[in-house]
């Protein structure tokens, strides 16, 4: 009985993650549309995008292998997995042990690998742009997330997000230098990850520094539907993580009850909010970069990591 | 097993000279290589034997070599360890060349030296004494250097040829002196009296020093390693993927035995430079691997950085090792050999899709090729999963070991010294930085030469492979998969090894639920790959089904977008060059990357060019300055070469003298 319990529990942050991903992105649309004085669309637009996409065909190019229409399906399989084990609303599930941050991290990489792939399997000079700008951002991404993770696991002990959850939340943390300078450095590479301005523009289609779109420009249908929702999922992804990592309050311990897991997805519903606001009021203030300043945006971040992890090390023999 | 062993090496040897005899045999290379394959597989079996059943040393003594010395051949967990990778490598390649060898031009060319090199590398492993091993170390760099050289009308082989054959010495006459330190002036030269020598912190630390010059010029360890991406790719490819695969691992073996088990205590600061050279060594040998054009170049480039990575984890063995904490130290040392493991199951199988690609294009050049998985549809999958764990993606097994090694990094504030804790950090952000570059780098080895489309009428006309190359890669590619997916095998295999050097090993992993690795207790953090593979499997497959069935499933062909003007000439296509050109500006000051436009002036109509130079900074600063003093040296010493018989004898008596006066003043 506990155990269909606990499974249940497992598939039902499954299915939230699934779920909300596009009203994330569709909250983010609005917001910025807002301030820029236009109405928008609604926030249920994406979700109706992506039911529309499904059902029209697929057109494919003649020169499309079967990587090409497999990639859509690895890539959404990749990113739900890595989504569904950040906790959102509770910890200690099921399957929470099944893989820790660094593997999410490179499951996400995994993610990242077959999108460039697919980029280049058509044969066109867009693709292979993107792929080549995707995978050089990726390699600098990476680092500076995993160094991020360092200095996390060096405060809570461990590289589990049910622990760090489970130790940030016990409050033994208090504020730390380091802890900021891995926020900063988490919340630069989460723009980055996720195409975001300044590192590239989710709205623009046509333009010569453009990453994340070059690559998807081949897809169509029901493809373009799994790569829209994976990327969806993927910024859903970065904001419960750092929603867990940095703001962990109301995220329900492993034994809680219904009350608990209630009022835990309550505050994950707050958080997103929050984060979508934030990152909306971030990207209409700010513009969007050369794609070779991309290497100082995101070289920032991995010294911000790395000082984080050396100033714990010196606080620690103070 | 050490008897077995023993005789199957002796067996290779043997191989050799009948090879030899059998030139112009038609069938000779079926034969040669059916035996080398089988050959290898029993050696694989017994290291799995040895290591399964825990088997203490077994040691055995031959009637051959020096007078009154002998060979002393040792059987122990850490040789079984290597030889379980050498029969499994050496297999793989043996299998592959039954069908690669066929195309062959000239295959007594390969054919007497390629058993004898798998069994003077069984003969490395297997040594229990300096002398033994010392001279079957020299005869496994000198019949892979006349493999090196199959191809030897081709200056460009010619030259790695000489390189390499210069580096080789140059690296066994250090480990010569190495070997004769340890032994001490009283000559114990098999490995059980060096154990039990006491040494002063110095010797041990210089011999520590040479061992990472020797066996590091093998391996490819900055700055060694300029031999290393002419002469792996210049060899055949089943040749390529033993050296890549196998002999750097040979090379790490003699490193490790002499660091871990015949050294003693080493101070824990000889570390530092272990740690640095290997992090180092990986992210440079990357950077090259991203912007090279040739296929197998690529691949030797990446070598070296998973030669640095394997390093790095053993100088973090060390590290613990001296500060007392021997679970770390098996951690850490732990996820060097599984590494090493990994990177022979996939190095060998991409240089055999090299290889593959090689033989059915004719060409090595990326950017003459494209659109192979149109073409050769098995082997694009096999190269697949090749690329996807050597790009140290979940679920696979290049992961697997990675994770081990970030979890090791994790464990630097249990060190007790300030230099190492700020040290070691740093170098897993080298590392990290390593790996994610790998990704790119394969991304683009793979995305040129299967995806898009064909950029020459050799790649538009390319075929197939034959069924045992398919085979050997298909069981590496397997193999590749198994230890992504169930690594706890393969870390209880090689736990007495780890026994051996550090004293301690990681928990028994055969009983987690789901093959999940939990490595030690105190790390708190767990990793189940065949669990991530289940589920990233089940919804994939689930999400593909039910849009298939629920949304729709039509489909139609049509030309390409792009973005509305796609152009029909694949020279349009992003090629090697321009893939790798933002990895190449930002990290243009390793690279010493330099790139000019040459425009024409108006009315002129010669095309515009764009050239890049890339440089390795290492035979630039360090190879040609010496090269220039041996050439000044050589010049003016010449002039020796031409005197008069007086000159000569006044010159012998000036020594004469010379000597005796230093003898005098010496005593």
């Amino acid at each position: 009985m506990e155990l269909i319990g606990n499974l249940l529990l497992q598939a039902v942050q499954m299915l939230i993650v699934l779920a909300l991903a596009p009203g994330l992105t569709g909250l983010v649309r609005k917001i910025k549309a807002r301030l820029l004085r236009r109405r928008g669309a609604s926030i249920l637009q994406p979700y109706r995008d992506l039911a529309r996409l499904m059902r029209k065909e697929v057109v494919l190019a003649e020169n499309a292998s079967w990587l090409f229409r497999v990639s859509p399906y690895t890539i959404f399989a990749a990113t739900w997995v890595a989504a569904a084990l950040v906790p959102t609303f509770a910890i200690g599930l099921h399957f929470s042990w099944t893989a820790d941050l660094i593997a999410i991290v490179a499951l996400l990489g995994s993610a990242r690998f077959f999108l460039a792939l697919a980029g280049m399997d058509v044969g066109t000079s867009f693709g292979g742009l993107g792929a080549s700008r995707e995978m050089m951002i990726g390699a600098l991404a990476e680092p500076a997330m995993l160094l991020m993770v360092f200095t996390v696991a060096l405060v809570a002990g461990s590289t589990e997000l049910s622990n760090v959850v489970a130790f940030m939340e016990s409050g033994e943390v208090g504020i730390r230098v380091s802890m900021g300078m891995a926020l900063i450095a988490l919340t630069i590479v989460a723009l980055a990850e996720n195409a975001r301005i300044p590192v590239d523009n989710p709205a623009t289609h046509l333009e010569l520094t453009m990453v994340h779109e070059a690559m998807v420009l081949e897809y169509s249908g029901r493809h373009l539907a799994m790569i829209e929702l994976a990327a969806s999922l993927k910024l859903l992804l970065y904001m419960a993580l750092i929603g867990c990592i940095f703001v962990p309050w109301g995220i329900a311990p492993a034994t809680a009850g219904v009350g608990e897991l209630v009022a835990g997805f309550a505050f994950f519903l707050a958080k997103l909010a929050v984060g979508g606001t934030l990152l909306a009021v971030f990207e209409t203030s700010v513009a969007k970069m050369r794609v070779f300043r991309v290497p100082d945006f995101i070289g920032a971040a991995l010294m911000l990591g790395l000082l984080g992890t050396l100033l714990l090390f010196v606080s620690r023999s103070l | 097993m050490i008897e077995l062993s023993a005789a199957i090496a002796l067996g290779l040897l043997a191989l050799s000279l009948a090879a030899a005899a059998m030139r112009g045999l038609s069938a000779a290379s079926a034969v040669v290589y059916g035996t080398s394959a089988a050959f290898s597989l029993a050696l694989a079996l017994a290291g799995v034997w040895t290591l399964a059943t825990q088997a203490g040393a077994q040691g055995v003594h031959l009637p051959i070599g020096l007078p009154w010395i002998g060979a002393h051949l040792t059987l122990d967990a850490l040789s079984a360890v290597f030889l379980m990778l050498l029969g499994v490598g050496g297999a793989a390649a043996s299998v592959f060349a039954i069908g690669y060898g066929r195309h062959e031009h000239e295959p007594h060319r390969v054919l007497p030296f390629y058993p004898g090199f798998l069994g003077a590398m069984t003969m490395v492993v297997l040594a229990g004494d300096a002398f033994t091993f010392l001279l079957s170390w020299e005869v496994m760099s000198l019949l892979s250097w006349a493999l090196v050289l199959t191809n030897h009308r081709a200056e460009e082989t010619r030259a790695a040829g000489y390189l390499y054959l210069v580096m080789a010495g140059f690296g066994t006459m250090v480990l010569l002196l190495a070997f004769g330190l340890m032994a001490g002036p009283e000559g114990g030269y098999e490995f059980e009296a060096m154990r039990t020598v006491e040494r002063s912190p110095a010797l041990a630390v210089l011999v520590l020093a040479l061992m990472m010059i020797g066996a590091g010029s093998k391996a490819g360890l900055l700055p060694l390693h300029v031999w290393l991406p002419a002469a792996h790719p210049a060899a055949p490819s089943h040749v390529s993927a033993l050296m890549s695969g196998v002999m750097t691992k040979v090379a790490l073996y003699g490193f490790i035995r002499v660091a871990f088990d015949l050294l003693g205590p080493v101070p824990w600061w000889m570390s530092v430079p272990v740690i640095v050279a290997g992090a180092l060594t990986a992210v440079v040998g990357i950077l090259f691997a991203n912007i090279d054009g040739d296929g197998k170049r690529v691949l030797a480039y990446s070598t070296i950085e998973n030669i640095g990575v394997i390093f790095a984890a053993l100088g973090l063995a060390l590290a613990f090792r001296a500060n007392g904490m021997p679970a770390l130290a098996a951690l850490a040392l732990t996820a060097g050999l599984i590494h090493a493991m990994n990177h022979m199951l996939f190095k060998s199988l991409l240089f055999m899709v090299a290889g593959a690609v090689l033989n059915a294009t004719g060409r090595r050049d990326l950017d003459g090729l494209g659109g192979l998985i149109h073409r050769m549809p098995k082997t694009a999958v096999l190269a697949l999963v090749g690329v996807t764990a050597i790009s140290a993606l979940p679920p696979l097994n290049g992961f697997v070991s990675e994770w081990l090694l970030f979890q090791a990094v994790l464990q630097s504030p249990k060190l007790s010294q300030p230099g190492l804790q700020f040290l070691v950090p740093a170098a897993g952000g080298l590392l990290a930085l390593a790996a994610a570059l790998a990704a790119a780098a394969f991304v683009r080895f793979y995305g040129v030469i299967f995806l898009g489309r064909a950029r020459s009428d050799e790649a538009r006309d390319a075929h197939e492979v034959d069924r045992w190359s398919l085979g050997a890669m298909a069981g590496l590619a397997l193999l590749c998969v198994l230890a992504g997916i169930l690594p706890g095998v393969l870390i209880d295999l090689v736990a007495p090894a780890v026994d051996l050097a550090v004293g301690a090993h990681l928990p028994m992993q055969a009983n987690n639920n789901w093959f999940t690795l939990v490595p030690v207790a105190v790390v708190h953090s767990s990793y189940s790959g065949l669990l991530v593979m289940v589920f990233v499997v089940f919804s994939g497959g689930a999400s593909a089904w039910l849009v298939h069935r629920l949304a729709s499933r039509r489909l139609r062909r049509a030309p390409a977008w792009d973005c509305g003007f796609p152009n029909a000439d694949p020279v349009t296509q992003y090629g090697a060059g321009s893939f790798s050109q933002p990895i190449r500006r930002v990290m243009a000051p390793v690279l010493a990357a330099r790139e000019t436009v040459v425009m024409p002036p108006p009315g002129d109509a010669t095309p515009a060019r764009h050239e890049v130079q890339t440089e390795d900074l290492a035979w630039a600063r360090l190879y040609l300055p010496i090269i220039a003093a041996i050439d000044y040296a050589t010049t003016r010493l010449n002039a020796l070469q031409f005197l008069t018989i007086r000159r000569y004898l006044s010159l012998v008596f000036g020594s004469l003298v010379l000597l005796l006066t230093g003898l005098a003043i010496w005593n």
